[in-house]
């Protein structure tokens, strides 16, 4: 496009016994109108011979420029090496911060050169990613300098060629050394967080904060970035040394100078953490999820007890014991609350005394949760079914047969029943039980399904997050996580939830399913996230329950419970509980 | 079944607007952390309202008209249109279907108006081979691919078409596609899609790709100043453009009662907001409304070419 037309690996032949490699560019001259292209052709000379007078070690040489027919050429140094954009295409995760703030160093060098030119300064205009390559020996090279853009004929129609980083004062064209200043914190911003700013609205750095995304980067560094990208040229830096300097400066404070730290030592002041009101240990690891009803915490533990406790000061009410541990969260309604166990056996027990009104027998241990709709329990047991029995009396209304362990905890709305299989089956029932679709994922689906807008949310474990339609099962979008997921979405606003093994906590929009943020952690998240106020818990097997700013993915604290975190925490009155297999479910301050 | 029927398509909240955010929140203003909705705060007219007496209930099927002319200003049509209006009979239930496209081709002597029928054919033809058929054919089951990539996948067809047929053209989309409770929109560019409410309010689905917009939601426009800006029809995203692009997807609830609007900003451009829903409101059949749209564009002067659709929700 725009006249650009190839650029060749060519061999220069004045020095026949060596290899001199140079870089042969080619461009076409699309002008119909000879007094225009005669016009394009000076321009072009003017800018080859601009370019010759350069001594940079970050700028190709310009060894010989000609013109032939509608075609000129331009021979200059050849670099052998790689641009970033590919650099960023090949890379798997996040490059280190020292190693950008080490690129950013070089590439403010070689604009304090370009904008000390006398008499004039030469702006570059076209600080991206594909216009840096990186040498042989490691060093920055800025190539492509605009001179293709004197080809480009005035095109009329509604399109402006936006590369996403350009400042604002360029569409206006004018484009002062500050211009260069901002491209290259969106560059900066492009490399640390690897979004494609050409694939957002322009201008909405500020909407994707760099450790929003890539919290490993220092906060100083995201400053710098972030002073660079700002929309007016006054309040960037003021010059490409002052940007310099700035990367410096966050060099030495983060120690990224002497290239001591491999990865930032950043340890992020933060600012308010939380308070652990209590504590209570049972004798045994706590791996799934407790619930809270008019001021009790219940919950229950390997050990083989569901526990009432004080929900403000943890203070033991009763226990029942069960003849296998429980996993799975109680439900509760007015007199009695719900549970299976391992025991194989679904309990409803007297929440004022702990005893049991009944128990339900199954063919396989319980890690379903139960739900309560209609005055029946529907709940999954490895025996392979989904069982629907009447609550007051404790006796089965009906069971399907999905043929796997159902694990996932049934979620009833508009009188149809939703439920994952470990098959990868997903199933939509009605009240009496008969199948109105089905739906196949890859593997497993432990997750539960959780309902909005007439859609229906789950992850799987073969490593995607599903929307369906609840009413026909058709797929409205899929997600890709970076590992399989056990844990069942949370939504909020319109946003979902969700927790993977890949340790990553996701945050993606409901309605379009493009990832929002994402925050890691340093194992998998099996629980699920929940939201409370402002505020999003999620625990992670590297023992910690985060709390992060639901809408952006910052982390306000992390709490550490010394155990893998397997469960879900719960939230109520000003306190956030969860279960560590540490034996010990806390009650923290939100 | 009709019971349920009636319970999905719900009577209840799935009328309301998504709720609106107050905009205090700094993170949550437009862009890439916020759902690409600028809802109306205001109902347009308190006293307005959709004859709700007028909709008839009970009608479980879609319902929609639409309307075209060149305006008074060019010479020349290069907006494209396709309304296709259908039911589908899966195993447990009669699904209301519809694809409804505006393109909104642009360049002038660069082909604009192939660039948007052409990628009007290719999109309309993608989802139909897709999604549709496979849906008539007994034999194969509902498509597994989810619907957002099915409509992204068609807008890439379409994008890469436009450059064999119009070189240099260009062109915007905005497709819906309704099928049973949802609406999946795929869009770029500045044609819009507006869901209409019964209770007076009227919310933009989509979000503009101009210049000028972004610089609105900036804060460094006002909407007035936006709306007489030299350069408004300058786009940062367009099928048959500079690549890479990356379109937006996003799927509604269906809202009963209530219309679907889509139109080229020819209609949208010139017709105020509180036109534009009284139009609808005083005119229950969509044929008609479209029609009245169309001739309150061109009664503006009808600077650019005008395209309309109005499909009426089922119930």
């Amino acid at each position: 496009m725009g006249g650009m037309g190839a650029v060749y690996r060519a061999r220069d032949l004045h020095f026949p016994n060596v290899i001199k490699r140079v870089a042969v560019k080619e461009m076409v001259n699309q002008a119909r109108d000879p007094s225009m292209r005669e016009n394009i052709i000076r321009n072009f000379e003017r800018e080859a011979n601009l370019l010759a007078t350069l001594d940079h070690p970050s700028i190709p040489r310009i060894y010989d420029y000609f013109t032939y027919n509608v075609r000129s050429y331009l021979i200059e140094e050849f670099v052998d090496g790689k641009d970033l954009e590919a650099l960023l295409v090949e890379a798997q995760g996040f490059y280190p911060e020292v190693q950008v703030i080490g690129w950013a160093i070089e590439l403010c060098d070689v604009l304090a050169y370009l904008h000390g030119h006398t008499p004039e300064p030469i702006v570059f205009r076209d600080m991206k990613p594909s216009n840096v390559m990186i040498n042989s020996r490691g060093r920055i090279m800025l190539v492509d300098f605009g001179i293709a853009k004197t080809f480009q004929v005035g095109q009329k129609g509604t399109m402006i060629g936006t590369e996403g980083y350009s400042p604002p004062e360029q569409y206006k064209g004018d484009a002062g050394p500050m211009a260069d200043i901002y491209a290259l914190g969106a560059t900066i911003h492009h490399m640390l967080t690897r979004r494609d700013p050409r694939l957002e609205p322009p201008f909405s750095f500020s909407e994707r904060p760099i450790r929003s995304i890539n919290p490993s980067v220092s906060m100083e560094l995201e400053a710098v970035v972030f002073t660079a990208l700002q929309y007016e040229p006054d309040h960037r830096f003021s010059s490409a040394t002052a940007m310099k300097d700035a990367l410096m400066g966050v060099a030495r404070k983060t120690g990224a100078l002497p290239q001591l730290a491999s990865s930032t030592a950043s340890l992020g002041s933060i600012a308010e953490g939380t308070k652990c009101v209590w504590n209570f240990e049972c004798e045994d690891e706590i791996r799934g999820t407790p619930n809270c009803k008019d001021g009790i915490l219940y919950v229950g533990s390997y050990d083989n007890n569901l526990y009432a406790l004080n929900a403000a000061t943890g203070e033991f009410i009763w226990k029942f014991p069960a003849d296998g541990g429980i996993v799975s969260r109680p439900v509760i309604d007015e007199n009695f609350l719900y549970i299976g166990s391992e025991d194989k056996r679904l309990y409803s027990v007297n929440i004022r005394t702990g005893k049991p009104s009944w128990n339900y027998s199954t063919d396989g241990p319980i890690r379903s949760s139960p739900c309560l709709a209609e005055g029946h329990i529907f709940i999954g047991s490895d025996d392979g079914f989904l069982h629907a029995v009447n609550a007051a009396s404790g006796r089965r209304a009906w069971r399907m047969e999905a043929g796997d362990p159902i694990r996932s905890t049934p979620l009833v709305v508009n009188d149809m029943v939703y439920f994952g299989v470990e098959s990868g089956d997903f199933y939509c029932l009605d009240f009496t039980g008969v199948i109105k679709w089905r739906f196949k994922s890859k593997r497993a689906i432990t997750s539960s399904a959780v309902f909005s807008e007439g859609i229906i949310f789950f992850g799987s474990v073969d490593s995607t997050l599903y929307a369906l339609d609840a009413k026909t099962g058709f797929p409205i979008w899929r997600y890709r996580l970076g590992k399989p997921s056990i844990s069942t979405p949370f939504l909020a606003d319109n946003y979902i939830f969700t927790g993977a093994a890949d340790g990553d906590i996701y945050c993606l929009d409901s309605r379009s399913a493009k990832e929002v943020w994402r925050f890691t952690t340093e194992h998998q998240v099996t629980g699920s996230p929940i939201v409370y106020k402002d505020g999003l818990y999620c625990g992670s097997v590297d023992g910690y329950i985060y709390c992060l700013e639901y809408r952006t993915g910052r982390m306000r604290w992390k709490f550490d419970t010394g155990k893998p975190i397997t469960g879900t925490p719960v939230a109520g009155d000003e306190m956030v509980y969860i279960g560590s297999t540490n034996n010990r479910v806390y009650a923290l301050t939100p | 079944m009709n019971v349920f029927f009636r319970k999905l398509f719900g009577k209840g909240k799935s009328t309301q607007p998504a709720e609106v955010e107050t905009g205090d929140s700094e993170v949550t203003k437009p862009g890439l952390t916020a759902p690409p909705t600028m809802p109306l705060k205001e109902p347009i007219d308190p006293e307005l309202k959709l004859g709700a007496d007028e909709i008839p209930a009970d009608v479980h099927y879609l319902v929609a008209g639409c309307a075209q002319s060149v305006g008074k200003q060019r010479d020349h049509n290069e907006d494209a249109l396709f309304s296709l209006t259908t039911m589908l009979s899966s195993d447990t239930a009669q699904i209301p279907f519809g694809l409804y496209i505006v393109a909104d081709g642009m360049g002038g002597h660069q082909h604009g108006d192939i660039a948007s029928s052409t990628a009007v054919r290719a999109m309309a033809g993608y989802i139909l081979r897709k999604l549709y058929l496979p849906m008539l054919d007994l034999s194969q089951g509902p498509p597994s691919e989810p619907l957002q990539e099915i409509m992204q996948n068609g807008l890439f067809e379409a994008h890469k078409v436009i450059p064999k047929y119009a070189p240099g053209g260009g062109t915007t989309m905005t497709a819906v596609l309704i099928m049973g409770a949802q609406i999946t929109i795929a869009h770029v560019g500045d044609s819009r899609a507006y869901a209409v409410y019964a209770d007076g309010h009227m919310q933009v689905l989509t979000r503009d790709h101009s210049l000028v917009k972004r610089l609105e939601e900036l804060g460094q426009l006002t909407p007035e100043e936006a709306a007489q800006h030299p350069q408004r029809n300058v786009l940062y995203r367009a099928l048959g453009q500079v690549e890479p692009f990356e379109p937006d997807i996003t799927t509604f609830p269906l809202h009963h009662p209530g219309y679907l609007f889509i139109c080229s900003d020819g209609l949208w451009g010139v017709v105020a907001e509180r036109e534009i829903y009284r139009l609808i409101a005083t005119n229950p059949i969509p044929e008609q409304a479209c029609m009245k749209l169309v001739d309150a564009a061109n009664a503006a002067g009808g600077p650019d070419n005008i395209t309309a659709i109005l499909v009426r929700m089922p119930d």
